[in-house]
Order: C-alpha cells, then structure tokens, then sequence
C-alpha cells in the first residue's frame, strides 16, 4: 500500500510539469477559440464585453466557399502527389543496403531541417520572371515571356508539395524498412504480376506508414499560410491567409477566431478518422508519428 | 529477376527537386548580378552590406536569446515527459500521451492564433517572453518524442543492477539514468533548438513591437527587401543548419 503510494507520487512528480504547461499553453488556448468566436471585437483590434453571433453570421460570406474549397483541393492534391513520389521512393530506400540507406536518409531529412522561411524564398526566386527556370522554359519554348510561374494555385503546389514531401517520405521508410520483402518474392514465385504483388503485398503492409504520411501532409497544407503569401496572388488565397488577414490588417480577432475555429474542426476531423483507423489495427496505444532520428 | 528502375528513377528526381532550389539559392548570394537571373561575377558585397545591418543583428540576438530559454526549458519538461510515460502505464499517461503528441500534428497557423488569443485574452503583454512561451510549448513534444525512443531501446538492467548495489532513486537517476541518456536528449535539445531558430509563423502571431525575429525579419525582407541580401542570409543560416545536422549525427551515432 505504501510503496503503491509513493509510485502514484512519483508519476505525478514527474508527469505534472509536462501536463500543466501543456495544458494551460495548448489545451485552454485551443478552447479559448471557439470561446472569442462568440465575442464582439472592439474598436482597437481587442475583444469586446458580451456575446454576439455576429462573427458566426459574416462566416456566410460569400468569398469564403471558395477559398474553403481551394484550400481544400489544394491539400488533397498535395497529398496525393506527396504519396505518389512517396511510396516508390520508400520502397526504393529500403531495398538498397544499410549505407545507402544512412545516406537517401539523411538527404531527405537535412532539407527539411533548413529554414522553412529561406526553402520558400529559393522557389520565388527560381520561379521569378528573370529567373532562371524561366528562362530555360523560354528558351526551350514550353513558354512565352509573358507567362508567370508565380503568384497563382499552380505555384503553391509545387512549393506544398516540396515542403511536406518529406514529411510523406520519413514514415513510409520507416514502415517500408520493417516491411518483410519475402512476401513479394513469394506472391510472385506463386505467380503475381510484379504491380499486383505491389498493391496486393506491399501496400497493405506499409497501410500504418501510409496513413501516418496521409495525416502528416494533409493537416499542415490545410493550415498553411506562410506558402501562398509568398507564391501565391490575390487570387490563390487560402484559409490561412484569411486569418492571418483578419489578425494583422483588418485586427477583427473575434473574425479570425471564427475562422480559425472552422479550421480546427476541419483539422480534427481527418486526424480522429486515422485514430480510429489506427486503433482497429495495429498494437493499441502505439505511437501515431513515428519520430526518425 | 526483374525489377523496375521507376522506384529509383523516382528517388533520383525527387532528390533532384530537393536540392536544386538550395543549390540556385547559395550560387546566386554570390553573384554579383542584383535580379540573379545572369551571372555578373563572383561577389562577396551582398555578405558585406548584410553584416552593416543592425537590425539584422538585433532579430538575432532576439533569436538566440528565445531559442536558448525554450530550448532549456522544454528539454527538462521534454525529459519528465518521456520518463513518465515510459514507466507509467496508467489512465493519466495516456492522456499525458496524446497531450504531448497533439501539438505535433496541430497546423503552425492555429497554435499561433489560439496562443495569441491566449495571451490578449489574458493581458499578457506580446514581446519576447510570449514568444518563449509558445516555442516552450511545442518544442516539449519534440523532445519528448526523441528522449521516448531512446528510452524504448535503453537496458533497463543497469537501472537495477544499480539498485541491487544500494543505490537510491535520487542516486540512480543522476549517476546512471542521466548520464546514459545524455546523447538523446541533447539530440532532443538540439531539434528543439533548430525548430525555436525557424519558426516564423507561431512567432509572428505572438509577437510584440521590439520582439523581431530572425525569421519575422527575414520575412519582411521577402516581402519588400532586396533578394540578393536573402540569399546571403540565407547561405550562413544553411551553413549554420547542417553543422547543426551533423553534430546531431554524430550525438545519435555514439550511442549505437
């Protein structure tokens, strides 16, 4: 009873600090949303007394369908072709010996370790009129000098894609390394077709992988911001771009808080799918993101 | 045996996609050229105008200063975390556990904006501290997860054999425990460190006046500075990265 005692102790010892600073700096904060959507702004970009429904009711802007659904479309292609380059290159990466491996490993982690900010920067210049891409596709006719690479859907596309691939690309490794490759030999020795022991073999076996790459690219190209104000134009905005507008040059917090809280149950919704995916299979309680150092 | 060359032709391409916008990036900081879209000769003058900007110096220090607090901060809160949840299966740490996880997957843009609803919600003044609160808050996730793996492969047997020899909890955890772990949670530390330098979105929404970024700075350099100064930032921030990347490297390879 004692000793019982003394663990339970101990647990909260150290369970506490983690448990309070993340509930206090997460939790309420994520709450605190849905709350301020129900609050009347005040005239210096603060948040009023009472309650309105007001910011509930400009929701119903009629710009707003389309960002939804551009953002919307953006995300699932994104996802889609971060999956398509994904999946070969992982099973690519874990067929080749433990050196090459280390190696494949390492050039796609250290991009995604370099400044978000900066890789994006690379691609406005890359894609810039007088830059060189450009240039070449002028040279070799693909385009006319007057097309413009940037400031529109196409551009933020590529860029999405370039910054969560490798986000695709780290669990279907780690899924793909564990993954028995004496399978597909046997599948064809019984005689398969090469691309049926792939989608009949290979893929279930990866499926944890798979999903984990799913959510780990779709959720963040939902809520990014930073991509298409930089690539994008006026015309590409996303959801992020709204709430970052409505905080920092309308200051209608309340409005951006709205937004935001159609967000979070925007993002909340593919995640509790997985989870529940996730926990019909595979060991109960295992962890979703598979960390890869 | 015949196997297709799509998956490697794939990787190759991919890789290819990866490194090319860098690449570009670091040939044209020293181009002397002002657009990058010729080469005018080789030039070091955008390094020099950009060590004559003092607010760049400024937004670094800012830098340095949160990351070093979130960074020492969240490897402690990282550590307990990680222990705790390794060693307890109980109710509580399964909600510790999705507590710690859901910040990994919540998009940059809505923990900015519920922080900074937080904090004018609250009266907390925006400015540096609120900056190293919200990196504090997600850099604990990232550190648990790395010091959890480590301790999912660590020899549990040194603990007891420790313990069979009379030493106490206090004893064992500092003496044995820490110094074993060290590796992985510097790892922790380090990843901690690199994510506090780069983030710009979280850090925009809870900045205040006078609390300018590295990042903040080098996005409003974007949005209306002059390119080739970027691209030299840009090159010592690469620089400085993957000397970061190969330290960490090495950390992660002494232990195995």
């Amino acid at each position: 009873m004692k000793v019982n005692r003394k663990r339970k102790l101990h647990e909260w010892f150290i369970t506490l600090p983690s448990f309070s600073w993340l509930t206090v700096l997460f939790v309420i904060p994520t709450l605190i949303i849905f709350v301020i959507t129900f609050k009347p702004s005040d005239p210096y970009g603060g948040i009023g007394d009472g309650w309105t429904l007001n910011t509930l009711i400009s929701l119903g802007n009629p710009n707003y369908p389309a960002i939804i659904w551009r953002t919307l479309w953006l995300s699932v292609v994104t996802t889609l072709v971060s999956i398509l380059l994904a999946v070969p290159m992982g099973y690519f990466m874990a067929r080749v010996s433990a050196k090459w491996q280390q190696l494949l490993l390492l050039l796609v982690v250290v991009p995604f370790w370099t400044s978000f900010l900066v890789r994006i920067f690379a691609w406005k210049v890359l894609l810039h009129p007088e830059g060189p891409l450009k240039q070449l596709l002028v040279l070799l006719s693909l385009a006319t000098p007057d097309t413009s690479l940037l400031y529109n859907s196409g551009a933020i596309l590529l860029v999405l894609v370039y910054t969560y691939l490798p986000f695709a690309i780290l669990p279907i490794y780690a899924a793909a390394e564990k993954f028995d490759f004496r399978l597909i030999e046997a599948a064809r020795d019984l005689g398969a077709h090469q691309l049926r022991a792939f989608f009949s073999i290979f893929l279930p076996g990866i499926r944890r992988g798979l999903l984990t790459a799913i959510l780990v690219v779709f959720i963040p190209a939902l809520g990014s911001y930073v991509i298409p104000d930089i690539v994008g134009g006026p015309h590409s905005e996303m959801i992020g771009n709204k709430i970052a507008q409505r905080t920092f040059v309308d200051r209608n917090l309340p409005h951006a808080s709205g937004l935001s809280a159609f967000l979070t149950l925007a993002v909340l919704a593919p995640l509790a799918a997985v989870l529940m995916l996730q926990k019909k299979k595979g060991p109960a309680g295992g962890p979703l993101i598979e960390e890869d150092a | 045996m015949k196997h297709s060359r799509l998956p490697q032709i794939i990787t190759i391409l991919v890789l290819v996609f990866f490194y090319l916008p860098i690449i570009v990036l670091v040939i044209n900081s020293f181009n002397a050229s002002r657009f990058g879209g010729t080469w005018e000769g080789f030039s070091l003058k955008w390094y020099d105008r950009l060590f004559h900007q003092r607010d760049i110096w400024f937004a670094l220090r800012n830098t340095l200063v949160i990351a070093v607090g979130a960074t020492v901060v969240s490897a402690v809160l990282g550590t307990t975390a990680a222990f705790a949840l390794h060693r307890f299966s109980t109710r509580l740490q399964r909600a510790h556990y999705t507590l710690i996880y859901t910040p990994l997957v919540v998009p940059d843009i809505l923990m900015g904006m519920s922080l900074l609803l937080f904090f004018v919600a609250s009266g907390i003044k925006l400015g540096l501290f609120t900056i190293f609160l919200a990196h504090t808050t997600f850099c604990i996730s990232y550190v648990a997860m790395v010091v959890l793996a480590r301790l999912q492969d660590f020899d549990f047997s040194v603990i007891e054999a420790a313990q069979d020899l009379g030493a106490g909890w206090w004893t064992t955890t500092t003496r044995v425990l820490l110094p074993l772990l060290a590796p992985g949670i510097a790892a922790g530390a380090l990843l901690a460190f690199t994510l506090s330098i780069d983030d710009f979105v979280i850090s925009f929404f809870v900045a205040g006046p006078g609390s300018t970024t590295l990042p903040i700075r080098i996005y409003s350099m974007i949005k209306h500075g002059s390119p080739p100064l970027i691209n030299a930032l840009s090159t010592i921030l690469l620089v400085v990265t993957f000397t970061a990347v190969a330290i960490s490297q090495r950390l992660t390879k002494e232990k195995t």
